[in-house]
């Protein structure tokens, strides 16, 4: 049972430290960012290939970080000057290209076959104290970002970011450049999202290009929504309730009858829906509350 | 001379907006443009602020040619507009949205703000000195911390004014500052002008309001489909028959 729930811990605080991004990118600046998957592919694939070279981990995590800024700098440069609904496009092509790059490209990923035998995080611990230093290490990571977020939300950095998601042209108009600023709240959001993915390769130890579908990105967007854009406590509740649910429904079937066990993933994504539905209906601001409640 | 319109014309389509508009501010003026809507008085004010290129001409401010230079070059070189409907971060209180526009900030970057908090401490301390100067003058000090988006109509004018303060522009071009004003404000607003143009600021005001603007400018253009028909005293500019048309509306 223990780890059982160190399991779906670690899952959390990956999936926190992907909604921490998102509330930087678009619960603070207003960026639709439908290509958060991307991101975190492009860090999961990168530790995980130069850990299988045998670079220690402490280097392919952070070019993990690295790797994925880098990439959003040229999204950056080309799609910012795009209208909103456009960027939102762009982020998702972009996050489909990743995905069938790592697919096609198989002389470095090994395409569907996917990378196995990725090197776990505290290889040397094993069993349950393995996992717990696991646990614990993404934690800290996980309050890092935390404590990085709500000190740029805080700031005068924050204000103008959160000047841009009320009215760009405003902002602009005295005398600074928004492209500046969504460039770099886009380069640290996908630098968090590439840290999340070298957790998970190092984790999960075995990486395919179908772990890195949109579907992702809109669980990120779920838990923002249900916890409150905007406010770094609605990252993280809402990251809890997704888990909660995700994880919870998977034991319906004890209950449930007459549900084949392919049936059930249907079943649980259908779960999640209708708990959305079920948040904007009644909660649009979210469970925290969102910006426009302050 | 701060700022100088050289022939600028601008096409929507087959629709031309603006006919080879020429106009001159001399520094420190108080400038009233007016016209009836459509004139072409807002498009002229984005194609000078940067938002709308032109299609032909020259904006030049101090005698520089500003081609290329977007929106925000433009108001770091001094000069600053604002909106015909307030534009306020509504989310932001009023203290807020006047922090933002101070400019020069070490904590806008990332990297001064995790490496140098001292100096952004300072540095902010030294704003909200201003900031609270600024809202003195324009007596939102009341409404300091509530957020901008539940204002009146004329506090969001004034805040748009107070945040063009903020840049220490030496010319700010106000789009309708009175439109959906109770005049009690516009009044107050007119004083707030009148002040800041005493203390050398330069101003270029949008009105198609005949009555609220020659009260408050001493020179005036009047624009008309896209050309500027007229322009002097307000007392020469309302007597001209071109101008008269323009209002009445086909009285020959």
């Amino acid at each position: 049972m223990e780890a059982y729930l160190v399991a779906i811990g670690i899952i959390a605080l990956i999936y926190m430290l992907l909604s921490l991004g998102l509330t930087l990118q678009y619960g603070l600046t207003g960026l639709i960012n439908f290509g958060h998957v991307g991101f975190y592919a492009i860090g999961a694939y990168t530790s995980a290939l130069l850990a299988m070279k045998g670079v220690p981990l402490v280097f392919s995590f952070a070019a993990a970080a690295a790797l994925a800024a880098l990439a959003a700098w040229p999204i950056g440069l080309i799609s910012l000057r795009l209208r909103d609904d456009y960027f939102a496009i762009v982020t998702l092509g972009f996050s489909e290209v990743v995905r069938i790059v790592v697919t096609s490209e198989q002389w470095l990923t090994s395409g569907v076959q996917g990378i196995p035998g990725i090197p776990q995080l505290y290889g040397g611990i094993g069993g349950f104290g393995g996992q717990a230093a696991v646990f614990a290490t993404l934690f800290a990571v996980t309050l890092i970002g935390i404590w990085m977020i709500r000190r740029i939300a805080r700031s005068p950095f924050g204000r103008i970011i959160e000047a841009i998601r009320d009215n760009e042209e405003a902002v602009q108009a005295l005398g600074k450049d928004p492209a500046r600023f969504k460039i770099q709240v886009l380069v640290v959001g996908a630098a968090l999202a590439g840290i999340a993915g070298a957790f998970y390769a190092h984790y999960i130890t075995y990486i395919v290009p179908d772990q890195f579908i949109p579907l992702v990105t809109f669980y990120v967007w779920m838990a923002i929504i249900m916890g409150g854009v905007g406010r770094v406590s609605g990252a993280v509740v809402g990251t809890a309730i997704l888990m909660l649910f995700l994880e919870g429904s998977r034991f319906l079937r004890d209950v449930v009858p007459g549900i084949s066990e392919v049936n059930m993933a249907s079943v649980r994504i259908g779960v999640v829906g209708l708990l959305l539905i079920g948040f904007i209906m009644f909660r649009p601001q979210g469970l925290m509350g969102d910006y426009t409640k302050r | 001379m701060i700022l100088e319109v050289r022939d600028v014309s601008k096409w929507f389509g087959g629709f031309q907006a603006l006919d080879s508009v020429r106009l001159r501010v001399e520094t420190g003026a108080l400038f009233g443009l007016i016209g009836p809507n459509g004139a072409g008085k807002s498009t002229l004010f984005s194609v000078i602020s940067g938002f709308v290129p032109a299609d032909n001409g020259q904006i030049l401010l101090d005698g520089r040619a500003l081609d290329g230079l977007s929106p925000p070059a433009r108001a770091r070189a001094g000069m600053v507009r604002t909106f015909q409907v307030p534009r306020e971060f509504s989310h932001l209180t009023v203290r807020e949205n006047l922090m933002a526009a101070a400019p020069d900030q070490t904590g806008e970057g990332l990297i001064g703000l995790f490496f140098r908090p001292d100096l952004v401490r300072r540095e902010e301390g030294a704003i909200a000195e201003r900031v609270d100067a600024t809202m003195q003058f324009l007596k939102l000090t009341p409404v300091a911390d509530q957020p901008s988006g539940k204002l009146s109509g004329g506090q969001k004018k004034l805040l748009e004014l107070g945040r063009a303060l903020m840049v220490e522009p030496r010319l700010i071009l106000l789009d309708e500052p009175f439109a959906g004003v109770n005049p009690v404000l516009i009044g107050e607003i007119m004083e707030r002008i009148a002040e800041l143009n005493s203390r050398g600021i330069g101003f270029l005001v949008i009105e198609h309001d005949l009555e609220a603007l020659t009260r408050l400018v001493p020179h005036l253009a009047v624009m008309d489909r896209g050309k500027i028909i007229a322009e002097g005293g307000p007392d020469v500019v309302l007597d001209d028959p071109l101008v008269r048309e323009a209002y009445l509306g086909g009285v020959s």
